[in-house]
């Protein structure tokens, strides 16, 4: 079983297919939905997290191609530039992940890739703007 | 009978380098084992350092004179307009002022570069007069072609501040950061038992003229800062709930780092600045020293919530909770999260014990303390 993290991008015009549930129905993908925003008429972006054995997973990735939607694995999530970090604690204030958390000892800021969502608060939270998205 | 000591005699013990110096957090922990009277009779001085947001901030500069002079009266650096309703080429860099509509680059930045020692745009009009001829000027200064630099902020080191929640279904976006809907989060900005005017809530020690660390140089206590208030109600420790008195502080930010002044943006609040400020609580007597064993669970604030249009109170939280990451209001846990650096605020309580130790910081007696107020006017709006 493999566990990846898709930013998928939907074209402006409907697709016609119901394809988070033909994802999970016909190729069994474990599907979690980390961020949607997708309204009518507009390019739709969801942050989708699935599980499923590595051959399995790409064919749902093919199936995704066929479908018109862009599918990016998201291998890093998101980065700071942590030399210049004043370890303040405002990102970890909207981390509600927690992947960014204080470290009660240090008063250090520590980052938890992992349990990120890439939900991007932090990249506004920082007063410093130490934050950038990447996507891998 | 609990020994007494003067600033005199701690001075002479600084310079001779006998004197115990120990850092805010060092003592409160120390306080756990001993008593008041015992740390008044083994520590000298007490180190204190906060490190946050502090928007009252600002920084007067003398460009020099151009030939032929100028009397300068719209002037930009980097675009971003200064003050200069002063003489000829003195200007103030105000710590929040943005070129708009571009919000995010301010005063503060413009206060790092030239601290960096970094070159800026000064652009500058005037109308011209018989003894100040020249009506324009566009060049670059830096830290090394000015006169002076120097930081004066009307109000920093706040004694205490709110803790910040937001009860609305919006993300409310402020200078205490971003606070996610329905109580997701808690924010506050003390360094809690590090923090210099908790340490000594009566300013008995602190006052006009007391020497402190300052973004990274030596500087002083010039007045008591804007908003000061010590008419707040205070909880059984005698520490104020929520933001009571406050330093204008003065010193020369030619000698200051980057390290300790940082400019900062908060989303769609504005621009702001970090600034790093030290004071040394000499350790008189008992009294004293009672004040400096404040540990956090002794400091308290209140909560307020940010998502009501009156700022209402919504209950307490003290420090050790804050900082521990969780508190509790009407039954629901909040997370916390800090926005004034700990990690900082400590390096520069080390800093300064540092310096003391080593005999090369000097410990002052107030020229004048500061006078008690009653609480603070608010503005009528009468026409």
């Amino acid at each position: 079983m493999k566990s990846r993290r898709f930013v998928l991008t939907f074209p402006p015009e409907a697709t016609g297919e119901p394809i988070t549930y033909n994802l999970i129905r016909k190729y069994d993908i474990m599907v979690n939905i980390v961020k949607a925003d997708v309204s009518p008429g507009k390019i739709g972006h969801l942050v989708m997290e699935m599980t499923a054995p590595a051959k399995v997973l790409k064919e749902g990735m093919a199936y995704m191609e066929q479908q018109n939607v862009e599918c990016v694995p998201i291998d890093r999530t998101i980065t700071y530039l942590e030399d210049l970090c004043i370890h303040c604690g405002a990102c970890s204030a909207v981390c509600f992940a927690g992947a960014l958390t204080m470290n009660r000892k240090t008063a250090e800021l520590s980052f938890e890739p992992e349990k990120c969502v890439v939900c991007e608060l932090c990249l506004t939270a920082c007063p410093l703007k130490l934050f950038s998205i990447d996507l891998g | 009978m609990a020994k007494k000591r003067t600033i005199e005699e701690i001075n002479d013990k600084i310079r001779s380098g006998r004197a115990v110096v120990l850092t805010a957090e060092q003592v409160a922990s120390m306080g756990r084992e001993s008593t008041p009277a015992e740390i008044a009779e083994k520590v000298d001085v007490v180190t204190t350092g906060t490190f946050g947001p502090m928007c009252s901030s600002g920084m007067f500069i003398n460009f020099g004179h151009t030939d032929p002079p100028m009397r300068m009266e719209r002037v930009t650096l980097n675009n971003v307009p200064v003050f200069a309703g002063i003489a000829a080429v003195d200007a103030y860099i105000g710590a929040t002022e943005t070129a708009l509509p571009y919000d995010q680059y301010g005063g503060a930045h413009i206060i790092e570069e030239l601290i960096a020692g970094r070159e800026v745009l000064l652009q500058a009009t005037a109308k011209g007069t018989d003894c100040y001829p020249r009506t324009e000027v566009k060049t670059l200064i830096s830290r090394d072609t000015v006169n002076e630099m120097i930081m004066f902020n009307p109000r920093n080191a706040y004694q205490n501040y709110n803790v910040a929640v937001n009860s609305t279904t919006a993300i409310k976006y402020t200078y205490m950061g971003t606070l996610l809907p329905s109580f997701g989060n808690a924010t506050f900005s003390t360094s809690g038992e590090l923090s210099p005017l908790l340490n000594d809530p009566d300013m008995r020690t602190i006052g006009i003229g007391t020497r402190i660390f300052f973004g990274g140089a030596t500087g002083y206590v010039a007045w008591h800062g804007t908003q000061f208030n010590t008419g707040k109600p205070v909880n059984k420790h005698g520490i104020p709930l929520g933001n009571a008195a406050t330093l204008a502080l003065i010193g020369d930010a030619r000698m200051m780092s980057t390290r300790f002044i940082r400019a900062a943006y908060f989303e769609k609040y504005g621009v702001s600045i970090f600034v790093g400020v030290g004071i040394p609580i000499p350790v008189l007597d008992e009294d004293m020293a009672r004040r400096v064993m404040i540990r956090n669970s002794q400091i308290e604030t209140n909560i307020i919530d940010y998502g009501s249009p009156g700022h209402d109170v919504l209950g307490r939280a003290d420090y050790a909770s804050l900082f521990g990451g969780e508190i509790t209001l009407n039954g629901k846990k909040i997370r916390t999260a800090p926005l004034s650096s700990v990690k900082v605020a400590r390096e520069i309580a080390d800093t300064l014990r540092e310096e003391i130790t080593a005999g090369r910081f000097l410990i002052t007696e107030p020229a004048e303390q500061f006078q008690k107020t009653s609480g603070l006017n608010s503005l009528d709006i009468r026409l």
